[in-house]
């Protein structure tokens, strides 16, 4: 059997058609393998869903207990069988829960790796790489300007501007899904144990990372009862970064952008988004990380899903690795 | 390098003109010498090093790594200083040739100052230096390799003037001593990089270099604004008055074979005016302004217009043919020095008699004196500003016939009586947000006026002349009542019968083939809020016209 007989790119998304059923649908169908809880990944409407349980978990908070009528647990590193064909979930190292998903038939083994990143990360378990003769890979940094400098030093220069304006409150724009508690879990590593103060949007996925052993430290609500005057000096804010630019921030004095994504790494963007310290905090791999997989990995073949994919295929050329894009649609870059 | 090219980082990225003092203050305290003076005189752009072409650093790219992904990458970033910063790698994982090896073999962070680059490329050609480049950039982190890039290619552009630095240094020099600003404008041009002498004298423990060089920068005296409530508490007969021109301030000095013409704050702008300099065949020290004119048949300088002007100013280099078509004059206010006696400490009265004498001498085509303008009654100098003369002439000046000149803005002896802003009724199109303090405002207006088929064009934008309450005001109607959003920009809803009107005050207006609307406007900002009247009765784009500037 082809590689792309046993799995291959349609609108809805990854598609096995011997196992009927996809990898992170776009639209609802009746089997569903989730990889991870981001909203472009797990959408709800589906019939059946084999996730993590903290993928499923993660689902039930964002979308309620009803996102789909028959909920499948999948044990990490165990296998099992959809209409002959194997599965497996092994952790992937983007957020809580998240995982690559091995569908095996036949011998042929493919690995749809999701989204991914190799680097330490306090908040959840570490990638994994598995043998597989197609490695499916996600290429949203995939651009040799994206080089992640290490996090210790992102949260260094965080701290050090809370030392340097002192009157000011930090604002940190952050996805709620992961990058939030990571970023946290990183700064508790530091001397840093003050109170950190949190988004509404933030606090139902903070709670529920506690519940899973993850140590959050002291967090608040930047919430105020009406007409009070908060004293947000010298404090950490978390946030989305939409509520940056809301009347909601102006309880905080001389507030401080700060935005933590692997976006930042290029000065116009910052710019452009108003970010006055860029944090390069990704959920993502790197240039360098996604190269490493490859070679680690050392597929047959390797499939390149959305981001920038034309520079990660042209690399795979060079050093004659086989390698195509696959085009699917629905997924955003990072909007992070 | 590591601390300075952390600083560059923080300050392209700080709107705010505190947070930007606060950041180099800090690097100055942090940073020993000769490093922190060489900072400082990279962003002041007085540091001069060998320099390398971008075809160079294209040049070398396409050695060190495949071109496909070095042009996605170009393609990405947009400028190439940061696309080679980020893309640099030691490993050389993308050259194409096939070598992907682990990333291990990364050299020990060596210790590489920016003293060290600036002192190693003082001592090399252009060739030579991108030989050392590539050396320095395997060293460097992303940030530091921006830094270097940036330093050898001349173009910092991270939104600080001299000036800012100047006042960065008297704000970190209050830490130990008594100073101000001025103290710095003076010196100046006499020190020398890394400025060791000017560190230690700020930190105290030294004292206050002395000057060292020819035609220093006198600080320049200013004036207050003068509102018409004040003016009958002052004998008419103590002051004189003259015309207030609209062109740059500047202090011309000759002194042996130094001529220099520096702006208001003490920049050194003579390479921009090489017309100029060859005309300073005289020795002393001229106040005076700077405009473009000529002379005409009856031997008088003729002036031309602010627009003229325009096209001489901010320029490093400037070709014959501009300064034939464009020939910059002084038209002289004061005399500071003459020869090398100092003229600061007697009464301008004074001063104005050794200036007319003193004009005589000097070159008729380039060198004139503003003329006193006589008047009785208060009264009379108020219909006299009703009236201007000329243009260029922007309201009148009015001197305390005893006043000595004095650095800075001193209260009393010096008043500037502008002519009244023009005003005109312009309707609210586009919002953006503001920064820092202003982030969660929409604090950016672009306004418009009627054009004859109907529709709204966009004729300038204004970010102040507003308070905080009446913010509040505009930033709830903006969100209230948003038609569209770009980015952080939102169109805002402005019918015949619906929207916001603005009353813009601004101080002149002129042809523009760079904007939609065909003119452009001086200083415009927003002088009230017209929540009463209906859109249909503001301005029209034929109205505006007829208040281009001649």
């Amino acid at each position: 059997m082809r590689p792309d007989q046993l799995l291959h790119p349609t609108p809805k998304g990854l598609y096995c058609p011997v196992g009927d059923f996809y990898i992170d649908p776009v639209q609802p169908v009746d089997r569903a393998l989730i990889t991870h809880g981001h909203a472009d990944h797990a959408r709800t409407g589906h019939h059946s869903v084999w996730a993590t349980a903290q993928t499923l978990d993660i689902m039930a908070i964002r979308y309620g207990e009803k996102f789909c009528i028959d909920r499948n647990m999948a044990e990490l590193r165990e296998t099992f069988v959809i209409n002959g064909v194997t599965i497996g979930f092994w952790p992937a190292g983007h957020v809580l829960g998240s995982a690559q998903i091995l569908v095996e038939y036949e011998g042929l083994r493919i690995v749809a790796s999701g989204d991914y990143k190799r680097r330490r990360d306090p908040s959840c378990q570490s990638f994994e790489p598995i043998p597989c003769d197609v490695f499916i890979t996600e290429a949203t940094f995939a651009l040799p300007v994206f080089r992640h400098p290490k996090d210790t030093g992102e949260i260094k220069k965080l701290l050090a501007s809370i030392d340097q304006f002192p009157e000011s409150a930090h604002l940190v724009g952050v996805y709620a899904l992961g990058k939030a508690q990571r970023l946290i879990a990183l700064i508790r590593e530091t001397e840093y144990n003050k109170t950190i103060f949190i988004h509404g949007a933030l606090k139902k996925l903070c709670d529920y990372y506690e519940t899973q052993g993850v140590d959050l430290g002291l967090l608040s609500s930047a919430t105020l009862a009406k007409g009070e005057k908060g004293d947000f000096a010298g404090s950490i804010v978390m946030g989305p970064p939409s509520a940056f630019t809301d009347k909601w921030a102006r309880r905080f004095p001389d507030p401080i952008i700060c935005f933590a994504s692997g976006w930042m790494q290029v000065r116009q963007r910052a710019k452009q988004r108003g970010v006055e310290l860029p944090l390069i905090l990704s959920d993502h791999c790197d240039w360098d990380e996604l190269l490493d997989t490859i070679l680690e990995v050392q597929p047959e073949e390797v499939w390149v899903t959305h981001g920038r994919d034309d520079a990660l295929v042209r690399w795979c050329e060079l050093n004659q690795i086989k390698a195509r894009p696959l085009h699917l649609v629905g997924y955003e870059d990072e909007n992070e | 390098m590591e601390n300075f090219a952390h600083l560059l980082d923080r300050l392209i990225l700080t709107p705010s003109r505190n947070g930007k003092i606060r950041l180099m203050a800090e690097y100055f305290a942090r940073t020993p010498d000769p490093d922190r003076g060489y900072a400082l005189a990279a962003i002041t752009r007085d540091l001069d090093v060998t320099s390398v072409k971008p075809a160079m650093l294209r040049g070398l790219m396409s050695e060190h790594m495949d071109e496909v992904l070095f042009k996605l990458s170009y393609d990405y970033v947009g400028d190439l200083a940061e696309t080679i910063a980020l893309v640099w790698d030691s490993e050389q994982r993308t050259s194409g040739s096939g070598r992907a090896e682990k990333a291990s073999l990364r050299k020990p962070a060596t210790n590489l100052s920016l003293s060290r680059i600036v002192e190693t490329l003082n001592t090399l050609g252009k060739t030579e230096a991108m030989g050392q480049v590539s050396d320095w950039l395997d060293q460097l982190d992303a940030s530091g390799r921006y830094a270097l890039l940036k330093l050898m290619t001349g173009g910092m552009r991270i939104g600080v003037s001299a000036r800012l630095a100047k006042q960065t240094l008297t704000e970190f020099g209050k830490r130990h001593i008594d100073i101000d600003v001025i103290e710095i404008e003076e010196l100046w041009h006499g020190l020398e990089i890394p400025y060791e002498d000017l560190f230690a004298w700020l930190e105290g423990k030294a004292e206050k270099p002395s000057h060292r060089t020819a035609a220093p920068f006198r600080p320049v005296m200013l004036a207050n604004g003068f509102s018409d409530g004040d003016i009958r508490k002052l004998n008419p007969d103590h002051y004189a008055a003259e015309w207030k021109w609209d062109g740059i301030r500047v202090q011309v000095t000759s002194e042996g074979d130094t001529r220099r013409i520096y702006s208001r704050t003490g920049d050194d702008i003579s390479r921009s005016f090489p017309d100029l300099v060859d005309a300073m065949n005289f020795a002393g020290s001229l106040d005076g302004e700077l405009l473009v004119g000529r002379p005409n048949e009856n031997g008088e300088i003729e002036i031309g217009s602010f627009s003229d002007l325009q096209q001489r100013l901010n320029r490093k280099t400037v070709s014959k043919k501009l300064m034939t078509s464009h020939p910059v004059v002084v038209r002289t206010y004061d005399l500071l020095a003459d020869e090398t006696s100092n003229l600061r400490n007697q009464s301008f009265e004074m001063r104005r008699d050794r200036l007319e004498g003193f004009a005589k001498k000097l070159d008729p085509t380039r060198f004139d004196v503003s003329p006193l303008v006589p008047f009785q009654t208060w009264d009379s100098l108020a219909g006299l500003r009703e009236n201007l003369p000329h243009p260029v002439i922007e309201g009148v000046m009015i001197k305390q016939w005893n006043s000595i000149y004095v650095p800075g803005r001193p209260k009393g002896p010096w008043f500037k009586w502008k002519k009244d802003p023009m005003i005109i009724d312009a309707v609210l199109m586009y919002a953006q947000r503001g920064h820092g303090r202003r982030s969660s405002y929409y604090s950016d207006y672009t306004f418009g006026v009627w054009t004859e088929d109907g529709s709204l064009v966009p004729v300038g934008k204004a970010y102040f002349g507003f308070t905080d309450e009446e913010l509040k005001q505009i930033d709830k109607f903006v969100r209230n009542n948003t038609i569209d959003r770009f980015g952080p920009v939102r169109s805002v809803k402005a019918q015949r019968d619906f929207g916001l009107v603005l009353e813009i005050a601004f101080e002149g207006i002129q042809r523009s083939k760079r904007h939609k609307s065909g003119v452009a406007m001086r200083f415009p900002r927003i002088s009230r809020l017209r929540w009463d009247k209906p859109p249909h009765e503001a301005d029209s784009l034929t109205s505006i016209e007829s208040l281009l500037t001649p």
